[in-house]
């Protein structure tokens, strides 16, 4: 009989080897567990040696950050910031007039403050703050950034009769009287042929008369303050240039490529043939021409084709291409979505009794554009960087604004080209950088990230 | 500078049909302004300074024609132009005239349906090399690698140069000014080809723009001119006659300086050149006082050329053959009377 030995109480741990614990065992788990980290681990490294690393030096600590011209930066071997610094106002406004810088500066600022509470979910007043967005900002940053004061002569009426033989009235701020003369008589007209037209269609009558009335009353709002004189003085769109031209450009875009996409994606789903074939005429003609070619197109081919008085001005053609072009891009994203959606989606719809509107209004567009966030967002950013090509037709955006200045002999030196490429880069990549996080955020929000459907399915 | 121009004649073609051929002085007047088409950016000629200001001795052409038909050398509005739009841009009236360092060559003189009004600056290809590689003739330049620009006559011409010598090189061709200033600079090519004005300014990009020279062989002719659409001669005389009247002003040393001395001068040819004797001015369409208004705002051709390009400018460009004719050179204007 032996007496058996009992260990009563657990053996004290080990410490763990010292090859997983600490610093050392860190980098083993992290870096180099595997021939393959191994290899990623150096490659890493030397990227940031060879990359990261110099291009710091590059741009903070081998700068040259004060100076007046060339001979600041001719032998530097870093960023010649004070080129950036002396050109500033250039790339951001372009030859916009230096006494009215005031009028870009409320823009940009009225459009933080009316965007940032829109993209934040818990912020108050949506329906407000998206009204005073899309509604009056546009039209406000508008007159603010041109001057306004359109003065225009005729409406629909004044074409045939001149108006201003019978009335003889004085503008009140800069509206025409005869204008808006001409512009009540030509609604109520128009209005009374509706009424007709309807009567003899059997349409409802009252429905007509308010649709119209609505029109005309948009239309009112919408040209009466770019009629009347602020006494702000017209800037031309010739003097606008660097960052204000890109974000014009890239914002009006965005703001217009989303409808129109979302009605041409509708549209090439159409049941209705016409509605359909023009949906896809336009949609593939766009898609198969390249932007260089309709912005050229748009600022100097158009004009020798328009008769002479039509007269649009560069920026505004070229912003017309870049809309029409990217809802053509947006619209075959949408259409994407829109064959996520599940048959039974719409049957459920009309089984609700929903007409088309509604259906695709309450039920399908919904859930198709949370599905292709990331496409839409990804051709915002592409737009954003696109809007550079509008250099071929002579408008300075910012990259073209930060190239004129290269050619500066006051600031030419051999780091000049490189700081210039640097300053662009950064703006671009903050603004893209934005976007992607803001639609990653959207993204979650709506719940149809990766991680959050499979959180779902556990 | 030059560029292809087949994809412009075709559209031109549509163009000239349709335009009217309105006068442009009228046109002018009732706008209040000029619209000139300039480089986007080339030192010395059209570039924007650091308050946003037009300089340069093509920008300064234009100021010196809104001097004589409006007295005020701001009524001039820059529209900064590519190689590739200008003519387009010219031919569908967004500009009243390209004062965009052009060169005059037939093609855009007759096919292209334009007229050059007499040349601003004479310019011409040549090559700039280490002073450290002991060159002193482009003769000398056999087995050598050259940088430069694609899409411009400057390659052509420079074929053309070298295959004529007997010669051999190879060309290193690059898109932009700034990639070809770049790949000279990094050892990348033994010589640097453009027009001279240009080298002048791509130099000063270099770290060390006095270890390099140019040399003196210059292997192509690029004058550079001013240029308005035909079928308006009225306006054409007077971009032409604006020319010649700084020139003529510099001739009878009329400068800003002098100008309040010369205007009592009692020499026929100065009284005829600043309107106190004859209507000159009257018969172009302007005032009489017109080229006093031009020297009083914008100077004589040797003030802007030293001004902009010259020793009064960074870029330190001799005169050469833009000094007038008694001195060597060969800007000549013919008189006014």
């Amino acid at each position: 009989m032996s007496a058996a030995f009992v260990r009563m109480e657990p053996l004290p741990p080990q410490p763990a080897p010292f090859a997983a614990t600490g610093m050392w065992g860190w980098l083993s788990r992290r870096l180099f567990a595997t021939p393959g980290d191994i290899a990623m681990t150096i490659v890493g490294f030397a990227a940031f040696v060879l990359i990261v690393l110099p291009l710091f030096r590059f741009l903070v600590f081998d700068a040259v950050w004060t100076g007046k011209d060339r001979e600041a930066c001719v032998n530097a071997a870093g960023a010649c910031w004070p080129f950036v610094a002396a050109k500033f106002n250039q790339f951001v406004y372009g030859f916009y007039p230096y006494e009215e810088l005031w009028r870009p500066n409320l823009v940009f600022a009225a459009g933080m403050l009316l965007l940032v509470p829109l993209l934040i979910p818990s912020a108050p007043f949506k329906r407000l703050n998206a009204i005073l967005f899309f509604g009056v900002y546009p039209i406000a940053g508008f007159v603010l950034l041109t001057g306004g004061n359109l003065d225009p002569q005729r409406f629909v009426l004044g074409r045939f009769i001149r108006i201003s033989d019978y009335v003889d009235l004085d503008a009140w701020r800069g509206m025409r009287a005869t204008f808006w003369i001409d512009f009540a008589a030509s609604a109520l007209l128009i209005t009374l042929a509706v009424a007709i037209v309807a009567r003899i269609f059997g349409t409802r009558i009252s429905a007509s008369l308010k649709a119209m009335a609505v029109i005309f009353l948009a239309l009112a709002i919408l040209i009466a303050p770019v009629d009347a004189d602020f006494g702000l003085r017209w800037v031309e769109t010739r003097e606008w240039g660097g960052l204000l031209v890109t974000l014009v450009v890239a914002i009006s875009g965005i703001v217009a490529a989303l409808p129109i996409g979302i009605l041409l994606a509708l549209g090439r789903r159409s049941e209705m043939r016409l509605v359909r074939w023009a949906s896809i005429a336009f949609i593939e003609f766009w898609r198969g021409v390249p932007l260089i070619t309709v912005l050229f197109f748009a600022t100097y081919m158009l004009p020798l084709f328009l008769p002479g008085g039509a007269n649009i001005e560069r920026l505004v053609r070229a912003l017309i291409g870049v809309a029409l072009f990217s809802g053509a891009y947006m619209a075959e994203v949408v259409r994407g979505g829109l064959q996520a959606v599940p048959r039974h989606q719409y049957e459920s719809a009309a089984a609700l009794g929903l007409g088309y509107w509604k259906t695709m209004g309450l039920i399908v567009l919904p859930q198709a554009l949370t599905n292709v966030i990331p496409g839409i967002v990804n051709n915002f950013i592409g737009l954003f960087k696109d809007t550079t090509l509008v250099q071929i037709v002579a408008i300075l955006d910012l990259l073209g604004q930060v190239r004129a200045a290269f050619s500066d002999p006051n600031w030419s030196s051999p780091t000049t080209l490189y700081t210039g490429f640097a300053f662009a880069g950064i703006i671009y990549f903050i603004f893209c950088f934005a976007m992607s996080r803001y639609s990653l955020f959207l993204e979650r929000r709506a719940g149809t990230s990766a991680l959050r459907v499979e959180g779902a399915m556990r | 500078m030059k560029r292809s121009t087949v994809l412009f004649s075709l559209a031109l073609t549509f163009a000239s049909a349709g335009a009217a051929n309105a006068a442009t002085l009228d046109d002018i007047k009732a706008r209040g302004s000029i619209l000139c088409g300039v480089s986007g950016g080339l030192a010395g000629f059209a570039q924007p300074d650091d308050k946003g200001n037009w300089t340069g001795i093509d920008v300064d052409f234009c100021r010196a024609l809104a001097a004589a038909v409006f007295n005020d050398p701001t009524k001039v509005k820059f529209l900064p132009l590519t190689a590739k739009d200008r003519f387009t841009a010219l031919q569908s009236r967004e500009v009243d005239l390209l004062s965009r360092n052009t060169t005059w060559t037939s093609s855009r003189d007759t096919q292209l349906g334009f007229n050059f009004a007499g040349v601003v600056y004479y310019d011409a290809q040549g090559f700039l090399v280490r002073k450290a590689a002991k060159v002193s003739s482009a003769l000398e330049l056999s087995n050598t690698t050259v940088c430069t620009q694609s899409g411009t006559t400057t390659q052509l011409n420079l074929a053309d140069y070298f295959r004529s010598n007997n010669m051999k090189y190879e060309a290193v061709v690059f898109n932009t000014a700034d990639e070809v200033i770049k790949a000279y600079e990094s050892g990348r090519c033994d010589v640097f080809t453009t027009d001279v004005s240009q080298i002048y300014a791509e130099r000063l990009k270099l770290s060390k723009p006095d270890d390099h020279m140019i040399l003196p062989e210059l292997i192509s002719k690029e004058p550079l001119a001013p240029l308005v659409r035909h079928g308006d001669d009225q306006w054409f005389d007077i971009v032409k006659w604006t020319l010649f009247a700084m020139l003529n002003a510099e001739e009878y040393d009329v400068s800003q300086k002098t100008l309040e001395q010369r205007l009592k001068s009692e020499r026929p040819d100065v009284k005829r050149l600043l309107g106190i004797e004859g209507n000159y001015g009257e018969q172009l369409g302007l005032t009489n006082d017109w080229v006093v208004r031009i020297v009083r705002h914008v100077g004589n051709y040797g003030e802007i050329f030293d001004r902009n390009v010259g020793e009064g400018s960074r870029l330190k460009i001799d005169r050469g053959l833009n000094k007038l004719w008694n001195k060597g050179g060969l800007q000549y204007a013919p008189p006014i009377r």
